[in-house]
C-alpha cells in the first residue's frame, strides 16, 4: 500500500512526464490546466532605491516567457518575485488564478533552475534531484521512478552516485535542470542558466531547452541577458529596462517593429546602426537625410511623420539590411561607405565603415575581403528604415 | 654564477635560522629533557646528576596509581561534557542569531567577551560568584526562597560548577567559527531547498548543519586539544578538590611536579598527556587533509 504523498510538490504522483523524442504522448498533464501568471502593480524597492516600478505582465497558460534585458534592469528580481524569494514592496502576483504574493516559495508549486546551479554540495546527483520529493514523503519506489526516468532523459543516469564537486559544469547544469523536473511543478524559472557554460555547451544547451519546451506543458519563465537565448527560446520576451517594461512579444514582432530605440539596439546581432537625420519632402517624397546619407522613405511614412514639429530623428538601420550595389549605379537609396574595419567571421563579414563621421555595422557575404579604406556601394530597401523621436525615442 | 646559485639557494634557510633555534630551544629541548626525565627519578632542586635512572618504573607507576586513573576519568569527563555542551550551544546560538535583527551586533559583540578574559580572570569570577555565603548565584536563589547550592564545596556539584565555568568562556568560541561557516554558505543552495519546499527547521538540518559539518569537526578538534590541557581556572576555583572531584591531569601533573616534587613522574604524566593531545592534533591533521584532497578534486 503507498502511502499518499504530503505537501504540495507537483500535483498527483501519478502524472509522470518524459522528454525522450520518440515518445509524443509525453509531458502533457491531462488532470489540470497550468499556470497563468499574473504581476499586477508590482513595485520593488530596497531602501529608497525603487527598482522595478508599478510592473504589469501576464503571462498565459501554457507559454514560454523570456524576460530579458541588460544587468540591472530587473528581470532577476522579477523572476525571483515569482518565485517568492524576494519579497514585493507593493502589488500582486498571482498563478493560477490565485493570490500568492505572500506565500512561501514552496506553496507556489514553482520549480527553479538557477544561474549557478544551486546543488547542494554535500548530497549525491540522485539525492539532489530526488531533495523535493523526499520532503513531501513521496514513495520511495515513486521517487527512484522519477529521478531514473528524468536522468535517462538528461543523459545522466550515470552520474546518480556523484557529489556535485566531482561534475563538469555542463553536468551540473543538467542536475540542476533535472532537479526541477523531478518536481513537475506548474510553473519552471530559470534564472540565467546557461551564463555559466561555455559558448558551445551553451548552444547545446539552448537547443536542448528548445526541445523539452516543447515536450513539456508547462509555463516557464526564463531570464536572460542574451537577447540570442531570448529570441530562439521565447514564446514572447520581454525587454526590460531600467525597472520597466520596454515592449513585449514575439520574437518576430520585436526584431520588425521595435517600439523605441532601446529595444531596436538590444535585440538584433550585430546591433542596429543609429544615425541623427532630419525628415524633410523631396520631389512629393518624404526624405531623411543625414550626414553622409540620404534615403526617400516610404510613401506610408508620410502621415506618421506629418503631425511632428520638430524634422529631427533618429535613424535606425539593422546590419543586414544593407544590399551591396553595383559599382557607379545610381538607384535611389544609395549609400557609399568607406570600410574601416573589416572582421570575417565565416559564413558572412562584418564591415565597420564611417558614415559621416559616425561608424556603421555592416553584415555583407564574405566572398571577396575588403580593404581597409575600400569604398563600398550599398542600397537599402526604404521599408527596412526605423526611424525613432530624438527626444523620446519613442518609434515613430 | 654557480657560487652565486648556491647561495641564493641556501639564503632562504639562512633566513629561517632564527626561527628555528628559537623552535627548537623553546620546543624541541622541553620535550626531549621530559622524556629524559620521565625514566629517572629527580626531585626538584637537587643537583641533576642527583638524578637516578629507573627505566620504566615510572610508567608503571601511573598505571597502577588509582590517583593517576581518577584523574583521568575526571579529564575526561571534562573535556567531552564541555565540548559537546560549547559544540550544541555555539553551533545552536549562531543558526538562531543568524538573522538580521536590530542589535544583534551589538549582541553578538557582548557574547564573545568571555573570550577575551584571562583564564585566572574567569576562574577568580566564577569563584566569587559560587561563593556559598556571598556569592550572586546563592544570593539570587536565596531571593527566591530556594536554598543555597554547595557550588563548589560539594564532590557532586564542583565538576558540574567548573564545567559550565569553561562553557561559559568557550562557547563564543564555537559561535564564532560557526557564525562564519554559516555566512560563507552558499545561498543559492539554500534558496534552492526553500524552493524544493523546505521548511525553516529542515533547511537547518538537512542543508546548513550537513555543510557547516567541516567548520564544526576543526572547531571541536581544537577545543577538545585545549580542554584537555585546561589548568588556571580549575586551579583558581577548586585546586582540584574537593578530594579529587574536579583533578583534571594538567592540575595532577603540576601538583606532583611542584607539590611533591617527583619531576620524573610528572614527566612520564606529561607525556601521557602529549600521547592524548597528539592523537586529536593528528585527527584533525588528517581531516584537513582529506577536505584539501576533495576541495582539489573539485577544481
Amino acid at each position: 500500500m503507498e502511502r499518499a504523498p504530503r505537501g504540495r510538490v507537483g500535483a498527483s504522483p501519478a502524472a509522470t512526464f518524459h522528454i525522450d523524442p520518440g515518445r509524443t504522448d509525453t509531458f502533457v498533464r491531462g488532470d489540470r490546466s497550468v499556470a497563468q501568471i499574473v504581476l499586477q502593480e508590482i513595485v520593488k524597492q530596497y531602501g529608497s532605491l525603487t527598482v522595478i516600478d508599478h510592473l504589469n505582465l501576464t503571462m498565459e497558460d501554457n507559454e514560454f516567457t523570456v524576460l530579458v534585458g541588460p544587468s540591472g534592469c530587473g528581470k532577476s528580481t522579477t523572476l525571483r518575485m515569482v518565485a517568492g524569494l524576494e519579497d514585493v514592496t507593493e502589488g500582486e502576483i498571482f498563478i493560477d488564478g490565485k493570490a500568492v504574493t505572500h506565500l512561501d516559495p514552496k506553496d507556489r508549486d514553482v520549480a527553479m533552475v538557477f544561474q549557478d546551479y544551486a546543488l547542494y554540495p554535500h548530497m549525491n546527483v540522485a539525492r539532489n534531484m530526488s531533495f523535493a520529493l523526499r520532503l513531501a514523503h513521496y514513495p520511495k519506489a515513486e521517487i527512484d521512478k522519477r529521478v531514473r526516468e528524468v536522468a535517462g532523459t538528461l543523459g545522466i543516469e550515470d552520474l546518480l552516485h556523484r557529489k556535485p564537486r566531482e561534475l563538469s559544469g555542463g553536468q551540473r547544469q543538467r542536475v540542476a535542470m533535472g532537479r526541477a523536473l523531478v518536481r513537475d511543478a506548474s510553473t519552471f524559472l530559470f534564472d540565467e542558466p546557461l551564463s555559466n557554460l561555455d559558448a558551445k555547451l551553451r548552444t547545446q544547451m539552448r537547443a536542448e531547452l528548445a526541445l523539452m519546451r516543447q515536450r513539456l506543458n508547462k509555463n516557464m519563465i526564463y531570464v536572460t541577458h542574451d537577447q540570442v537565448e531570448a529570441m530562439t527560446l521565447g514564446d514572447r520576451i520581454v525587454v526590460m529596462h531600467e525597472g520597466y517594461i520596454q515592449q513585449q512579444g514575439s520574437p518576430e514582432e520585436l526584431f520588425k517593429r521595435p517600439a523605441n530605440k532601446f529595444v531596436a539596439g538590444f535585440i538584433g546581432s550585430p546591433a542596429m546602426n543609429f544615425l541623427d537625420g532630419q525628415v524633410s519632402e523631396e520631389g512629393g517624397h518624404p526624405m531623411v537625410k543625414g550626414a553622409g546619407f540620404s534615403f526617400r522613405l516610404p510613401e506610408t511614412r508620410r502621415e506618421a511623420l506629418a503631425g511632428r514639429g520638430n524634422p529631427k530623428v533618429t535613424v535606425g538601420i539593422r546590419p543586414s539590411v544593407f544590399v551591396p550595389a553595383e559599382e557607379g549605379a545610381d538607384a535611389v537609396n544609395l549609400i557609399r561607405l568607406p570600410a574601416l574595419v573589416s572582421e570575417y567571421i565565416g559564413a558572412h563579414s562584418v564591415l565597420i565603415a564611417d558614415c559621416g563621421g559616425t561608424q556603421v555595422t555592416v553584415e555583407i557575404d564574405s566572398e571577396t575581403p575588403i580593404a581597409v579604406g575600400q569604398e563600398l556601394s550599398f542600397t537599402i530597401d526604404p521599408g527596412t528604415i526605423h526611424l525613432f523621436d530624438t527626444e523620446s525615442e519613442e518609434s515613430i | 654564477m654557480s657560487v652565486r646559485r648556491k647561495a641564493n639557494r641556501s639564503t632562504p634557510y639562512l633566513f629561517l635560522l632564527p626561527a628555528a633555534l628559537v623552535m627548537a630551544l623553546g620546543l624541541l629541548y622541553p620535550v626531549l629533557r621530559s622524556a629524559w626525565l620521565s625514566f629517572h627519578d629527580w626531585k626538584l632542586g637537587t643537583p641533576p646528576d642527583a638524578a637516578v635512572f629507573t627505566g620504566w618504573e615510572n610508567y608503571i607507576f601511573l598505571l597502577e596509581d588509582p590517583k593517576v586513573l581518577e584523574s583521568t576519568l575526571v579529564t575526561l569527563t571534562f573535556a567531552f561534557s564541555v565540548v559537546a555542551l560549547e559544540v550544541v550551544i555555539g553551533v545552536a546560538l549562531a543558526l538562531l542569531l543568524e538573522r538580521p535583527i536590530r542589535g544583534m551586533t551589538v549582541f553578538r559583540t557582548i557574547f564573545i567577551l568571555p573570550m577575551m578574559i584571562a583564564p585566572i580572570v574567569v576562574g577568580l569570577i566564577w569563584r566569587y560568584m559560587y561563593s556559598e555565603q556571598f556569592g550572586i548565584l546563592n544570593q539570587m536563589l536565596k531571593a527566591i526562597g530556594l536554598g543555597g547550592v554547595p557550588w563548589l564545596s560539594s564532590p557532586d556539584m564542583a565538576l558540574i560548577s567548573v564545567i559550565i565555568a569553561d562553557v561559559w568562556q568557550w562557547t563564543p568560541f564555537i559561535f564564532i567559527l560557526a557564525m562564519a561557516a554559516l555566512q560563507s554558505l552558499p545561498s543559492s543552495a539554500l534558496e534552492a531547498a526553500r524552493i524544493d519546499g523546505a521548511t525553516p527547521l529542515q533547511t537547518v538540518f538537512y542543508i546548513k548543519i550537513p555543510l557547516m559539518m567541516p567548520v564544526i569537526i576543526v572547531a571541536t578538534l581544537l577545543r577538545l586539544i585545549d580542554a584537555f590541557k585546561v589548568l588556571e581556572v580549575i586551579f583558581i576555583m577548586t585546586y582540584g578538590g574537593p578530594g579529587l572531584s574536579t583533578e583534571i591531569l594538567s592540575l595532577h601533573i603540576y601538583k606532583t611536579a611542584f607539590v611533591s616534587q617527583q619531576l620524573g613522574r610528572a614527566s612520564a604524566l606529561s607525556n601521557l598527556l602529549l600521547m592524548i593531545v597528539l592523537c586529536l592534533s593528528i585527527a584533525l591533521f588528517v581531516f584537513n587533509k582529506v577536505r584539501e584532497g576533495q576541495a582539489q578534486r573539485t577544481r
